[in-house]
């Protein structure tokens, strides 16, 4: 079977259009979930870094700004795991559907 | 003062470019032989050594060599990835920027992480499905192959020379002050084991190099963390207290400082990080070495999942040095508190392996520093091989008609003469200022690399023109604006003023590239540029979906 040939029907089958939305919008989604608390987080330390230096609770020694930071780095690595789940299961599965249906 | 902060933390954190700086390297005297450390690193050396004459009997064509044929799984890719990311630089850099600043390393700790999500969801499994060797197999896909590949091969070479002499004049550096070794013997040393890794054990042997290195610097981080803490009771409250009450700026060090009060500044700077990050050639070249996108996806996981794990032990170590190397005589010149540290400002996390784990554990550690360099150069002399023998030696020169031993030969020849030429810049730049180096590695990659990359992928306007104009304005931008940023104008040539205020030039370099490809290929009429746009089609199904992506090779 010509490469051609797969390509057009890989085309031509509704399941691309919809793995490849849905994965690019989950990329787009959690991209956004990553950028925009880091975004956030280095505006507050440019224009109100005093928000950042309050203590967690009643005179703790421990500022906000370090269990939010662990948190950005915790979280941008779950946002990974939550990705790569998705990715290799269910887009996965999508994308062997559409190359097998596409190669008969 | 803002802008020299962030210019401090630049370098110490992308090189050893502070190192370098005559400012810190002034009263910095070769150290006594540290015997301990040479034994270790000796073992390191043999049992990679060990590595690489049996991948040597591996290599059987291209494939194996630049890709490893192919068949590293996600997680030791991940592995290799976090190695190629945290070098010695981020070890000692990122310490010695906490321990000087407190919180505001940890915010540059931060920005130097949060790229990795974002070169997943964007860029891994297309780098893997559409690329074979090299970058420029991805930004040539359905351009014009003679001078979109030779133009991605320079500038994959642009970046590798850069990044050479950053790393070779840091190692030389380092290896004297934690070796007591010659400046000279520890460049030409680093360079010979480099040209055998490389030229023997191609990406094979780099590949389980770098893993040795990650897992040895993880596990020596993560123990000299633990003894640390321990020193604390395992308790933050207690680890603050006394951070506080020692460090000369006291309470300042809980909150935002300096650093980020330059918001134009910060974000030039994390648009370097985050997008230069994605346009390293070495960097890239990782993710040809999984069998499919599938494991392309899992080794960035792994890989932020280390490089976020380290970097919080990194955190720990700076503010336990603060208390524990910060109020001990012995590391200080004269023994005076406050003073200059022994070695320099980025020692602290050398000290605080010395006092808490003894001279010992301080060998283990400056050996495991040396094996992060070595790993690293190999790394980038690999990438820098296969731009010259596969891009431009049998793609473009020999028109794709050359044989596969053919290829091999110019790759070893190639590796040799890079090992050669970063031996040669190694000793040319000793006693440099290169902190500009750092910028112009990292703002080619994100203004040249970076944009034809994502383009070349993204959007199926892209056409030759388009790449090559964007290309060279990327270019000429980064590197006028770093000869312009206070790093060349005013350390270098020593004018008074910066003409341009950033050391980064991304904000402007990046933008220009853009914009100038944009324009490139939008007013291209062509026949070719129609037909580019045509053959975008292919390219986007097999980014999507594999089909016809380049299978692992079986063995």
């Amino acid at each position: 079977m010509s490469q051609p040939n797969i390509q057009a029907r890989i085309r031509s089958n509704p399941k691309f259009a919809e793995m490849v939305g849905k994965r690019t919008r989950f990329a787009i989604i959690l991209s956004f979930v990553v950028l925009v608390p880091y975004y956030s987080f280095m505006m507050i330390t440019a224009f109100n870094p005093a928000w950042l230096a309050q203590p967690i609770s009643e005179g703790s020694i421990i500022t906000l700004g370090w269990p939010i930071g662990v948190f950005l780095v915790v979280g941008a690595w779950l946002t990974t795991g939550i990705y790569i789940s998705r990715a290799n299961g269910e887009f996965d599965a999508l994308n062997e559907q559409i190359l097998r249906e596409s190669a008969k | 003062m803002k802008r020299s902060l962030i210019a401090l933390a630049a370098g110490c954190l992308l090189a050893f470019a502070a190192i370098a700086a005559p400012g810190t390297l002034e009263g910095v005297q070769k150290q006594p032989i540290n015997v301990s450390a040479i034994a270790m690193f000796l073992v390191f050396v043999l049992f990679t050594l060990g590595i690489t004459w049996w991948a040597s009997s591996r290599n059987k064509s291209t494939a194996d060599f630049y890709t490893a044929g192919g068949g590293i799984t996600g997680f030791q890719n991940g592995l290799a990835i976090a190695g190629d990311y945290m070098s010695a630089a981020t070890l000692l850099g990122l310490t010695s920027l906490v321990y000087a600043k407190g919180f505001d390393g940890f915010i540059y700790t931060i920005s130097f992480f949060v790229g990795w999500p974002i070169i997943l969801f964007l860029m891994a499994e297309r780098l893997r499905n559409l690329g074979k060797f090299t970058f420029a197999d991805i930004a040539s896909y359905r351009l014009d192959q003679n001078r979109i590949r030779t133009f991605a091969a320079f500038g994959s070479l642009t970046v590798v020379c850069f990044y050479l002499i950053v790393q070779m004049v840091g190692a030389g550096q380092l290896i004297q002050l934690l070796f007591g070794l010659e400046y000279t013997y520890a460049v030409i040393a680093v360079g010979l084991l480099m040209m055998v890794y490389v030229t023997f054990g191609g990406m094979t042997a780099t590949t389980w190099v770098q893993i040795i290195k990650a897992c040895l610097l993880l596990g020596g981080g993560t123990t000299l963390m633990l003894l640390a803490f321990s020193r604390f009771d395992f308790s933050f409250t207690n680890l603050f207290t006394q951070a506080v009450a020692a460090h000369k700026s006291g309470i300042a060090i809980m909150a935002p400082g300096k650093l980020m009060a330059d918001p134009v500044s910060a974000v030039s700077l994390s648009l370097a990080l985050l997008f230069g990050t994605a346009g390293l050639p070495h960097i890239m070249m990782r993710f040809f070495t999984v069998p499919n996108a599938k494991e392309a996806r899992k080794s960035v996981f792994f890989a932020t999942g280390f490089i976020g794990f380290f970097f919080l032990v990194v955190i720990i170590l700076g503010i336990s040095s603060i208390v524990i190397v910060g109020q001990d005589p012995q590391f200080f010149e004269g023994g005076v508190i406050g003073g200059k540290l022994i070695g320099g400002g980025n020692m602290p996390v050398m000290h605080l392996a010395k006092a808490v784990g003894g001279d010992v554990f301080l060998g283990f550690l400056s050996a495991v520093a040396f094996a992060t360099i070595l790993a690293v150069v190999s790394g980038l002399a690999l990438a820098g091989a296969s731009a010259i023998a596969h891009d431009l030696y049998a793609r473009v020169i020999k028109k794709n008609q050359a044989t596969s031993a053919e290829e091999m030969r110019v790759t070893k020849i190639a590796s040799v003469g890079i090992g050669l030429v970063a031996i040669l810049l190694g000793l040319l730049f000793r006693d440099q200022n290169i902190a500009f180096l750092v910028a112009l590695t990292f703002g080619v990659a994100a203004s040249v690399n970076f944009p034809i990359l994502i383009l070349s992928m993204y959007w199926k306007g892209l056409t030759t023109r388009g790449a090559l104009w964007g290309g060279i304005a990327g270019l000429l931008s980064a590197v006028t604006l770093v000869i312009l940023s206070p790093a060349v104008w005013v350390k270098v040539l020593g004018n008074a003023q910066a003409i341009f205020p950033y050391d980064h030039p991304a904000i402007i370099s990046m933008t220009t590239a853009f914009l100038v490809t944009w324009l490139g290929s939008v007013t291209d009429k062509s026949a070719r540029a129609s037909s580019e746009a045509d053959a975008f089609e292919e390219q986007y199904i097999r980014a999507q979906t594999g089909l016809g992506a380049a299978g692992a090779h079986a063995h």
